[in-house]
């Protein structure tokens, strides 16, 4: 336990450091504009592949509709921001709350259903909002929502993603973690073990939306429109690659699947077939030849030779 | 008297849609009977299919028929080869290690077509546009005829090699219980390929049905239909011929009757709505038989 907070604590301390290297960076224009750009998204791509890893990798159920929970976590917070004048932290919890209580809503019956039905249940339901959100005329429509306040900072950006990376490690670490992980691995045996498997499954799904919704407010308010069209079950996908080329079950496969995919969108822009050949390509590889991902279930603190590095820190009881 | 007509009228539209999604959820069923893969890129093969239509019918000049025959023997084809290249590698891994591969191909497929005929829609070449027969002011125009007609011929092929040839018994075997089959001396990789096979020809003809209704084609046009062809598969239990066939109609009535009577943004919310009240209600589907897990 002590370990841990220490880890924690070291963690944090290096996490604030790089942020402050950033912001300079940012506020001295080192950055160009495009690129700053680039790391907010980057930021909220990983609370998106973290939350999503939550609910695909460690609890093991298999779900594609992340961009609908991020589309209702954006909608409530534009409609808060815009129309009603609250603050932006405020909409953010809000839209953050209104998506974790559709996951719940959601979750209830579809996670009575297994593998590849609840994949396609999800999918459809995460359709479903899209399509209600596209008739209903007081958010725009089709067309959108327009006139959004520019709220998104990189500092606002940063400190809810490590909130959000510290949270889902801790959760993950915790006693319901660990029911999250025994279904993951067997769910029968979970049951007869005595976890409350739905409990658990609905928890995880109720969670990983919150987090979704909350992305989704910080990804609204870093632009002046938003359409539906954002939402797509095209835009799970993508976080879903994220994840599985990170590892399903690992924080530092999220943040490492981020920052590839982003990076990989931003280069290749232009040329939007490759950049789908390319994923499309690495998904298969991956499968055939490292299915679980590039760290698989590792995280960054307990690798050897970091764990090295931590130990010439100080702390000798490793 | 009008609003009967209507009912009527868009019943058939219905009808002839449903045709297409029953042609997609046929392979659907088939493929996931045997391997119990969601193949996510069986809707990007009823595009390749459209597209070769397309290009038969435009740059080789051939006429409908032989032009779905080119389209269906070269797409079951690729179907075959994609089963090979990607997904028999991985017969012994996890399911969802399979899916996200299913996933992957269907990302290529459609990305590499889109780089291949670039991605702006084409219009196909107009067909038995002037023919239609009206009765009673409830016209099906030649369109209609053909998706229905060559619908059914495709369905009473795919039932007598189903029921009667030695591949089909085969193949009832093997997605029964592929291990058995194996013991009684039937190639399970030679069966799963003749089923991606014939899968992917009908979805072909599909393709080419689909260019022929609605005039147009575009790289990610299967997308859609694939998922919503899974739909009909489930409804009508996944894994039963017959049941992707009723399925598939019943998705394409209730998606014109909500397109014509409520609004046509709400006809994909629709198909997603049956099959989540399906999986909750009933998720044997309609033919399906509720089997016990077991460990």
């Amino acid at each position: 336990m002590n370990l841990l907070r220490k880890n924690d604590l070291k963690m944090l301390v290096f996490s604030v450091a790089l942020f402050a290297v950033l912001q300079v960076l940012i506020s001295e224009r080192i950055l160009s504009s495009f690129w700053q750009l680039n790391l907010v998204i980057i930021g909220i791509n990983i609370i998106l592949a973290a939350s999503l890893n939550l609910i695909n990798g460690y609890t093991g159920q298999f779900s594609l509709g992340h961009a609908g929970f991020m589309a209702v976590g954006a909608y409530v917070g534009v409609v808060l921001t815009t129309n009603f004048g609250v603050p932006f932290p405020v909409a953010l919890v809000a839209g953050g709350i209104a998506a974790g209580f559709l996951g719940f809503l959601i979750g209830l019956p579809t996670l009575r259903l297994r593998g590849d039905y609840l994949a396609i249940a999800t999918l459809g339901m995460g359709e479903i909002i899209r399509i209600v959100i596209m008739n209903i005329q007081y958010v725009g429509g089709a067309a959108g929502f327009k006139g959004i306040p520019h709220h998104t900072t990189f500092a606002w950006v940063f400190f809810l993603m490590l909130f959000t990376l510290f949270f889902i490690k801790n959760f993950v670490n915790s006693a319901h973690g660990r029911a999250c992980l025994a279904i993951r691995e067997n769910e029968i045996a979970a049951e007869s073990m005595g976890v409350n498997t739905t409990r658990y499954k609905v928890m995880a799904f109720t969670i990983g939306a919150a987090f979704a919704g909350i992305a989704g407010g910080l990804f609204a308010h870093s632009f002046y429109l938003i359409t539906p069209a954002s939402f797509t079950f095209m835009q799970t996908f993508n976080y879903l690659i994220m994840v599985v080329m990170g590892g399903l079950g690992s924080i530092t496969g999220s943040i490492a699947g981020a920052f590839v995919v982003t990076f990989i969108s931003a280069a290749l822009a232009s040329w939007p077939e490759f950049r789908m050949i390319i994923y499309a390509v690495a998904l298969i590889l991956l499968m055939f030849y490292r299915p679980q991902g590039l760290f698989g279930y590792m995280e960054l603190t307990n690798m050897g030779f970091l764990r090295k590095i931590f130990k010439k820190g100080g702390d000798a009881n490793a | 008297m009008e609003l009967l007509q209507q009912v009527v009228q868009q019943l058939i539209n219905g009808i002839s849609l449903g045709s297409i999604y029953a042609l997609i959820a046929l392979g659907y069923t088939m493929i996931y009977g045997i391997i119990k893969l969601i193949n996510f890129a069986h809707g990007d093969i009823y595009m390749v299919g459209a597209y070769i239509g397309f290009f038969a019918i435009t740059q080789g000049g051939f006429s409908v028929v032989p032009a779905l025959l080119i389209s269906l023997v070269t797409t079951g084809l690729l179907g075959m080869l994609v089963e090979r290249i990607a997904y028999r590698p991985l017969r012994k891994a996890p399911r969802i290690s399979v899916l996200i591969t299913a996933i992957g191909v269907s990302f290529f497929i459609e990305y590499t077509s889109m780089y291949f005929v670039s991605p702006t829609p084409r219009t196909f070449p107009q067909m038995f546009g002037d023919v239609a027969v009206s009765i009673g002011g409830i016209v099906i125009n030649g369109q209609q005829m053909l998706i229905l007609g060559i619908t059914a011929v495709l369905m009473v092929l795919l039932t007598y090699i189903v029921q009667k040839t030695k591949t089909g018994k085969a193949m009832r075997a093997a997605s029964f219980d592929t291990e058995t089959a194996e013991l009684m001396g039937i190639n399970s990789d030679r069966i799963i390929s003749i089923t991606f096979g014939i899968g992917s020809a009908l979805a072909a003809v599909a393709g080419v049905l689909v260019g022929i209704y609605y005039n147009s084609i575009d790289p990610l046009m299967g997308i859609m239909p694939g998922l919503k062809a899974f739909v009909a598969a489930v409804l009508g239990g996944i894994g039963i011929l017959p049941g992707a066939v009723v399925g598939g109609l019943i998705l394409g009535v209730v998606e014109a009757l909500v397109s014509g009577f409520v609004s046509s943004t709400f006809r994909d919310a629709a198909a997603f709505a049956i099959l989540i009240l399906v999986l909750l209600v009933r998720p044997a589907g309609l033919f399906g038989k509720n089997t016990k897990e077991k460990v």
